[in-house]
């Protein structure tokens, strides 16, 4: 890895681009915009989208995405720091492709676009049962998976053995980083991840057992005490959580799901928000790939509430908190 | 013995300008690499982040400025016939370390402050004065060693 000091040409290229990114003003300002094609002008305006002139939304959101990693390569960072960043993405894909492999139909649209993991080769590798071509911290995973869904047609179980791997993936890279961005993002990765589960498995009812298997260990509490709050019951795991000092948390469930949600994002969001203030480490890149994430999600969240007429009390319910 | 003398006198010399020189060399370089970062996305900023940069660059001036007078003063610059015995050459090192060790920790560290200064006018350029009162603090340690040494050297009788 490279000293801290290697990164004060990317931290100040950063410092600048921060000035560009979308303030909780700016997408106030989006969300009472009178409909979406207002809110697309308002971030065009801001210089998103490129010079063809694109209303696209989506299109508008994919360019964007594709900027970011323009400017990592351009900023000639070592990428594997980037890695644990794209972890979820590539089990999802993994998760796609053993179902895909096992039911019949085609799913385009189901996978991310991944350089290495994407639709064609994570399906290469299922039908050929070629796992060596993984990362090692998939190829338990994706085998197990294939063999629940081919045997049982479980759906959910491949999702559980497959979710679970992710975070043990993510909570190992965070322990095996020297940089102290990669270790907060995968404590509240894992720790907001594991409370999303805890909250749906109470809501539906699930065993026990579903709970240990699919909670992962975390450094935030612990997760047998939060599978057992789940079990109990709803009140139970607010209880907990409070206790556990993610009152918030609990109040935002209190609310409705999409507030939940909100937390779940605003926590990520949180965790990195300390490296507005590094000067000279890996971790203000990492944390603007995050925050640009972040805008691109907020910004699709206020274009389709205005494009499906919500209300704006509504789009703001749902509407992120932002990193500058 | 003599030349002995002459030989710490002039290792004096070298290591104000050898050590202070490479403090502001480093420093200069750090902060350079953040100028960059900000000219590359920004080229307006130009002139504000190369005078954060440039700060760096006294500690080396400080170790030339007392090399010049530690030469004057062993009879290297200027002429003259001066005998300069060995405990004399130790002093004139002695005199010299301060303005050597203090520029090459503090024009590091200068620059990594200017670094950081740097990031600050990234995001407001109109906090420039501010920005620029944190790497000159660090200067103020710069200046009190080259005062030391100024004052020890120019006091060895010779």
């Amino acid at each position: 890895m490279a000293s801290d000091w290697d990164y004060t040409y990317a931290v100040a290229r950063i410092r600048v681009l921060e000035t560009h990114l979308l303030s909780d003003s700016d997408v106030n300002a989006m969300v009472a915009s009178k409909d979406m094609k207002a809110a697309l002008t308002y971030l065009k305006d801001k210089g998103w989208g490129d010079a063809s002139g694109k209303d696209d939304a989506e299109e508008i959101l994919e360019i964007e995405e594709k900027k970011i990693w323009d400017t990592m390569r351009e900023l000639r960072v070592d990428f594997s720091v980037f890695d644990v960043l794209s972890l979820p993405q590539i089990y999802h894909n993994l998760k796609a492709a053993v179902k895909e492999t096992c039911l019949s139909g085609v799913h385009h649209g189901v996978f991310y676009p991944d350089d290495r993991f994407g639709r064609e080769e994570m399906l290469r590798i299922m039908r050929e049962k070629d796992y060596s071509a993984l990362p090692e911290h998939m190829r338990a995973a994706a085998q197990e998976a294939y063999e629940a869904m081919l045997h049982s047609r479980d759906g959910q179980l491949a999702d559980i053995i497959v979710d679970r791997a992710c975070l043990d993936a993510i909570e190992a890279a965070g322990q095996k980083s020297k940089a102290k961005v990669i270790r907060d993002y995968a404590e509240s990765q894992v720790a907001v991840t594991n409370i999303k589960i805890a909250v749906r498995s109470a809501k539906t009812k699930k065993s026990l057992d579903f709970l240990h298997r699919a909670l992962a260990p975390c450094r935030s509490f612990d997760v047998r005490q939060l599978a057992q709050a789940a079990f109990t019951g709803e009140d139970s795991l607010m209880d907990f959580l409070s206790s556990e000092g993610f009152a918030e948390a609990a109040e935002a469930l209190e609310k409705s799901p999409s507030a939940f949600e909100r937390w779940c994002d605003n926590m990520q969001i949180r965790a990195v928000k300390p490296q507005k203030y590094e000067v000279c480490s890996v971790g203000p890149l990492v944390a603007y790939v995050l925050a640009r994430q972040n805008e691109i999600k907020t910004a699709r969240i206020v274009l389709s509430g205005k494009e499906n007429d919500l209300s704006e009390e509504d789009i703001r319910e749902r509407t992120r908190e932002m990193y500058v | 013995m003599s030349e002995l003398g002459m030989f710490f006198g002039l290792l004096g010399a070298a290591v104000a300008v050898l050590f202070a020189g490479a403090g502001s060399a480093l420093g200069v370089g750090i902060a350079g690499r953040a100028a960059a970062g900000v000219v590359t996305e920004d080229p307006n900023k130009f002139a504000q982040v190369l005078i954060l940069q440039l700060l760096p660059g006294t500690q080396g001036i400080y170790g030339l400025l007392v090399g010049f007078i530690t030469l004057s003063k062993i009879g290297l610059l200027g002429g003259g016939d001066i005998t300069v015995s060995l405990p004399t050459g130790l002093m004139i090192l002695a005199a010299c370390l301060p303005i050597g060790i203090v520029g090459l920790i503090s024009g590091r560290s200068q620059g990594e402050c200017s670094a950081a200064s740097i990031g600050i006018v990234a995001k407001r350029p109109d906090q420039f004065g501010k920005a620029m009162l944190f790497p000159a603090m660090v200067e103020t340690y710069a200046i009190l060693a080259l005062l030391i040494s100024i004052l020890a050297v120019s006091n060895i009788p010779v």
